[in-house]
């Protein structure tokens, strides 16, 4: 197993930047996931580890190997495709064992590996069927398994559940944990699917229109998005955004309403100089009642959207509009008149124009 | 009850049959006129022997089916036909198969070589014989002078019938002269028909190729298979079908090839590029032996039934259709 390192890594089509100045190190034996939205330039740059795309600046290693010229057929790796890209025409023995062919193993000993990879997945009853004779979900596993039937440097996974059924994906997602926790291996994972890289992944990166926006655990992207891109895009519902204007020294004001800060906020606020100011607040974080408000806000609940365990409230804040997300107990009345408060500690900042983050 | 509901099952079968033929009757007639009364005439003209004008017919029942069928020069043309069979198809296949792989690369301009592979598709059977035709003419032919200038003798190609003129004592000396004394004018024949192949089946496999997911490829180098490996185990297998097609279609124009025999060797010298078809055409129209050519016809007619059934049978359990 190895590290998977980008240096200054750029790819051109033509005029236009797939992927820009990518430096990122995976490290040994990390679950990764590279996420954004499509054509951010998360699949262009697993393929360049791949050697499936040739990188038109910058260096990729492999362990401590420079594989940038490298061919992908000599690098060592396994990848896993979205839509399996199984050979159709074998036996999914065949299929898993092809891999090991290509590598001159010995008979016996692929034989061993194929069985044991095919146990690990539960599909040792299908070995002598035909990848069109299996469900989606078996021809995934096939799929894993031609990847982790050999011990490669690193395993490379372009959405490999975007073609599942939701129940599926989720069986999928516990899987490939455990897969990972069993092989000990570096896994390099690209989704658009912001669940899959919140469960899954121990770091995350992110990416849009071919730029690192962010690198972090999860947890710490979600919490402390490092600029408006990342706030909106990681969470759902999304993080509100509202436009706000400097109202006094320790506070600002939005939607009508005045937003108190923290007093060290208020002071890297100061310092950051912005021209402009958005404030970002999670719908989880607005609440009917919170202890040391930093604002109440009241409206008209336009929307409520019921999920059973709690409930999404759209309402109109003079002329913004905030999502709560509210516990299912408390009965809501579409048109009728709701006051959601945020605690201080929960307020995020950003500057509008550059639309980095402002405060820790 | 109504009346819709009593009616008994025949006469609802009468009434759609009755519903069903003007919509088959088109058909029907041109499949009559051209395929079935055909059919059924030949089968009738075998038996009988007549004379140049069909003024006289005598029957003489299955006797001519079993003389005519049991002929040497029956054997010979059949011999003759499996022979150009064989040269027109499987070279024309291996070649076609090459060029459509280089010309499925993705580079610039490789639509002009795409379009250049397959122009033979595009030359009408006169045009590609006559262009043969001189180019393997024995003095002025570019053939004979590349063969010459490398140093070999120069052949003449359109007027030597190799093993398939004179006699053989046993089937072991035919067998043996079949590798050992080439039939050049066949092998004329071949290269003028095997040539327009080329054309059509690097269209057919062109399209057959395009067909195969980028991924398999992308797959199988990160498996760490090189350009041969891509191509023997990922080409070649998606592309079993398309060539299975492709053989079908070369067989049966095999044995349909008539013009370019017509204008290239007359099916000379003596029979040695006499191949069935031929045979029918020049029994029946210019020796005026009608039925001996109706048998001939019909010998055809089972031989492409049984080798249709057979091509069917034997390639199911290895063509792989997705």
């Amino acid at each position: 197993m190895a590290r998977v390192f980008y240096e200054g890594i750029s790819k051109r089509f033509g005029d236009t930047y797939a992927v820009r100045d990518l430096t990122l190190e995976i490290d040994d034996d990390e679950f990764f996931v590279l996420l954004g939205p499509s054509g951010c330039g998360k699949t262009t740059a697993l393929r360049m580890a791949a050697g499936l795309e040739e990188a038109s600046e910058g260096n990729i290693y492999i362990g401590e190997r420079n594989v940038t010229d490298v061919p992908a057929k000599d690098r060592d790796l396994a990848m896993v495709f979205q839509n399996y890209a199984l050979y159709p025409h074998m036996s999914v023995y065949d299929n898993i064992a092809f891999g090991l062919r290509m590598r001159k193993y010995r008979k016996t000993e692929i034989d061993g590996l194929v069985r044991d990879a095919a146990r690990t997945l539960g599909i040792d009853e299908f070995l002598k069927r035909k990848p069109g004779q299996l469900s989606g979900g078996q021809r995934q596993r096939v799929a894993l398994g031609r990847a982790i039937v050999r011990r490669p440097l690193a395993f490379l996974m372009d959405e490999p559940l975007s073609n599942l059924d939701s129940k599926m994906r989720v069986q999928m997602r516990a899987e490939l944990i455990r897969l990972h926790r069993e092989l000990d291996g570096t896994f390099l994972y690209v989704t658009h699917d912001q669940v899959e890289a919140m469960t899954m992944g121990q770091r995350v990166a992110i990416l849009d229109q071919g730029r690192l926006q962010q690198v972090g655990s999860p947890q710490d992207v979600y919490d402390r998005p490092a600029n408006l891109f990342v706030a909106s895009f990681i969470g759902s519902p999304a993080m509100n955004l509202l436009e706000a204007e400097r109202a006094s020294a320790n506070g600002l004001r939005a939607a009508g309403v005045d937003v108190a800060l923290p007093d060290s906020l208020a002071q890297q606020l100061a310092n950051a100089g912005a021209a402009s100011v958005t404030i970002g607040l999670r719908p989880e974080h607005l609440a009917i009642e919170v202890t040391d408000p930093a604002a109440t806000f009241e409206g008209t609940v336009d929307l409520v959207e019921a999920l059973g365990s709690e409930q999404h409230v759209t309402l109109h804040v003079a002329d913004a509009r905030l999502i709560a997300n509210l516990p299912a107990a408390s009965r809501i009345e579409h048109g009728s008149s709701l006051r959601v408060s945020v605690a201080k500690e929960h307020v995020q900042l950003f500057d509008a124009t550059t639309g980095e983050r402002i405060g820790p | 009850m109504t009346a819709v509901a009593r009616r008994r099952p025949w006469t609802r079968g009468l009434r759609e049959l009755l519903a069903a033929l003007p919509f088959l009757l088109p058909s029907l007639i041109l499949f009559g006129t051209f395929v079935f009364y055909p059919l059924v005439k030949s089968v009738y003209l075998g038996f009988f022997i007549s004379n140049p004008f069909r003024t006289r017919d005598v029957y003489v029942g299955f006797d001519q089916y079993r003389e005519v069928l049991t002929s040497s020069e029956f054997i010979s043309s059949l011999l003759v036909t499996a022979t150009f069979t064989l040269y027109t198809v499987v070279p024309a296949l291996v070649i076609a198969t090459f060029l459509a792989v280089i010309a499925n690369q993705k580079l610039p301009g490789i639509a002009v070589f795409r379009t250049v592979f397959s122009s033979t598709l595009a030359a009408s059977v006169a045009i590609s014989a006559v262009f043969w035709l001189v180019l393997l003419h024995p003095s002025i032919g570019v053939v004979n002078e590349i063969l010459e200038s490398l140093g070999f003798s120069s052949v003449n190609w359109l007027e030597e019938g190799g093993w398939a003129v004179g006699d053989r004592a046993t089937p072991w000396d035919m067998f043996v002269a079949w590798f050992t004394d080439p039939n050049y004018a066949l092998i004329s024949v071949s290269l003028a028909t095997g040539w327009m192949n080329i054309g059509l089946f690097t269209v057919i496999l062109l399209a057959g190729m395009q067909t195969i997911p980028d991924e398999l490829y992308e797959s199988a180098k990160i498996d760490g298979a090189g350009t041969w490996s891509e191509f023997w185990h990922v080409t070649l297998p998606m592309l079993s079908p398309t060539l299975f097609f492709a053989m079908v279609v070369g067989t049966i124009f095999a044995f349909q090839a008539f013009g370019q025999i017509q204008i290239l060797t007359q099916g000379g010298p003596v029979d040695a590029t006499n191949v069935l078809l031929f045979s029918v055409y020049t029994t029946a129209f210019d020796d005026f032996r009608v039925g001996a050519g109706s048998v001939q016809a019909l010998g055809l007619f089972a031989i492409m039934l049984v080798l249709t059934l057979m091509q069917f049978r034997l390639m199911s359990g290895r063509v792989f259709y997705r």
